[in-house]
């Protein structure tokens, strides 16, 4: 019988999540979840809402310090250091750790400034027309748009501004990169080109995807983790591995309704 | 929050397997009474009747599509839906036998058989209980027990295949000791033939049982066996 939680050699880890529990003031959201995400994966966090996915995505690159009364004990290791030691700076982490969101929200500037933002805030000021070209190219945008760089960011379609979001986030060379529902607002063809996209890029970053569609995580990733309620009303991760277990044939019963449209 | 509207059309898909079973229960048993009654137009219906099965294997396989279609399924639903085109197709397969044992009757023309039939209405009878259980085993959501029948269905399968080997032999033994007897003796291992062809497919249903249940595919009764109490 295959364990219900996948484990990998701390070689291979980028990031890990230990015992992570989290709370919105006095209420526990996340309880005890214990995930390894080993490099150049592409890992699909599911479940029904309300379970903490998104949650716990935010805590890998501490967006959720952003949240008014959030706490998190156990850690998040990146590179072995737990980021929420003191002494690490935020800022770092998320250069380090991308993310993406579920509406494109490019800046309400060009094209090209939109790109260049996260370089010049690490005060790039050379070659910066080669780094926006580069990133532009990775996302798989550059043709759509290179001649209209001055436009502004909100005048393209809705699937090249979350290309243009996935440019932004891939332009200061991220480790990793955290996309929660990147497509969920988007049409066929743009989720499409979203996903030949993620598959390309994780030849060199490893990519954590929170997702409501079922088949779109089949389809891109290479390992799932389920998240689900309790009767506590806790979020806790029950089953993390192979597609091939999740959606073929999975350990824990709860996993299997919630695949099957049971449950959520 | 159960799935309502796919768990009914999973129903209704077993339902039609179910259907489907019957036919081919009634086009092997009237095969091989047409073939030991010499009862050539009892022969040629079952002919005709094979259309009615593989009209419906059709259905079957195009219903299971259409689910795919509009569930894209997973995991358990997925198996089941998979595993029953599996079952349609070797059901249909199983028709062609019986059409190929109702030719072979016409092809004898009115000419009595070899030796009196004995061991290959045993075959018909055992292929088509292996057959039947086979389709219970789909149906039944007990692992255990499903399990428990795919294991008796290799068994007899077993029994089958001994029950093959002495029909060839008798036949062998009787062109052996005049060789004139050699076209009627190759009608009867053809019959043989296509018994023992039914039995290995009834015992695939029974594996791909296993499979729909435990998401196990197996071949060979210490797999099977091992997929069950694992």
């Amino acid at each position: 019988m295959l364990e219900p939680i996948i484990t990998f050699d701390d070689d291979d880890l980028v990031l890990e999540a230990e015992k992570t529990s989290v709370f919105y003031g006095s209420l526990l959201a996340v309880e005890d979840v214990s995930l390894q995400i080993p490099r150049n994966a592409i890992v699909s966090l599911i479940g029904p809402s309300g379970c903490g996915k998104s949650t716990v995505l935010r805590c890998f690159n501490r967006m959720n310090d952003l949240i008014p009364g959030t706490r998190i004990t156990g850690s998040i290791k990146y590179q072995g250091v737990n980021v929420y030691d003191e002494g690490v700076d935020p800022t770092d982490i998320r250069f380090r750790i991308g993310m993406v969101f579920q509406r494109p929200n490019p800046f309400p500037k060009s094209i090209y400034d939109n790109v260049a933002f996260g370089p010049r805030v690490n005060g790039l000021t050379d070659d910066l027309d080669s780094v926006v070209e580069e990133s532009l190219r990775r996302a798989a945008l550059w043709d759509e748009v290179k001649d209209r760089l001055d436009d502004s960011g909100l005048g393209i379609s809705g699937g090249q501004q979350q290309r243009l979001c996935i440019a932004r986030a891939l332009a200061v060379d991220p480790d990793v990169v955290l996309m929660d529902e990147p497509a969920s607002a988007l049409d066929p063809i743009s989720t499409q080109a979203i996903e030949d996209l993620i598959r390309e890029l994780s030849a060199e970053v490893t990519i954590i995807i929170v997702t409501h569609n079922m088949q779109q995580a089949t389809r891109i990733s290479d390992y799932s983790a389920v998240m689900m309620v309790g009767e506590d009303r806790v979020g806790h991760l029950i089953e993390y591995g192979t597609n091939e277990q999740v959606f073929g044939n999975p350990v824990d019963q709860r996993t299997e309704a919630y695949v099957t449209g049971r449950i959520g | 929050m159960p799935n309502e509207q796919l768990d009914y059309q999973l129903a209704h898909l077993e339902a039609e397997i179910v259907l489907l079973g019957g036919l081919v229960e009634a086009a092997i048993f009237k095969s091989v009474r047409a073939l030991r009654n010499r009862d050539l137009d009892v022969s040629r219906e079952v002919i005709v009747e094979d259309d009615r099965i593989d009209d419906l294997e059709t259905k079957i396989q195009n219903d299971c599509v259409e689910q795919i279609r509009r569930q894209a399924p997973l995991a358990a639903d997925l198996r089941r839906i998979i595993g029953m085109m599996f079952i349609a197709n070797e059901l249909e397969r199983m028709g062609d036998y019986a059409e190929g044992i109702a030719k072979v009757s016409i092809n004898m023309g009115h000419e009595a058989p070899l030796k009196e039939l004995e061991d290959i209405p045993k075959m018909a009878d055992l292929a088509v209980s292996m057959m039947k259980r086979s389709i219970e085993a789909m149906t039944i959501s007990d692992r255990d027990a499903s399990g428990k029948l795919a294991i008796e269905i290799e068994n007899d399968d077993d029994e089958v295949d001994r029950l093959y080997a002495k029909v060839q032999a008798d036949i062998l033994s009787l062109v052996e000791e005049d060789r004139h007897r050699a076209v009627r003796g190759t009608y009867l291992l053809w019959v043989a033939h296509n018994l023992e062809r039914v039995a290995d497919r009834a015992t695939n249903i029974a594996e791909r049982s296993i499979f729909m249940s435990t998401g196990v595919m197996v071949g060979g009764n210490a797999e099977a066996q091992a997929a069950v109490s694992g």
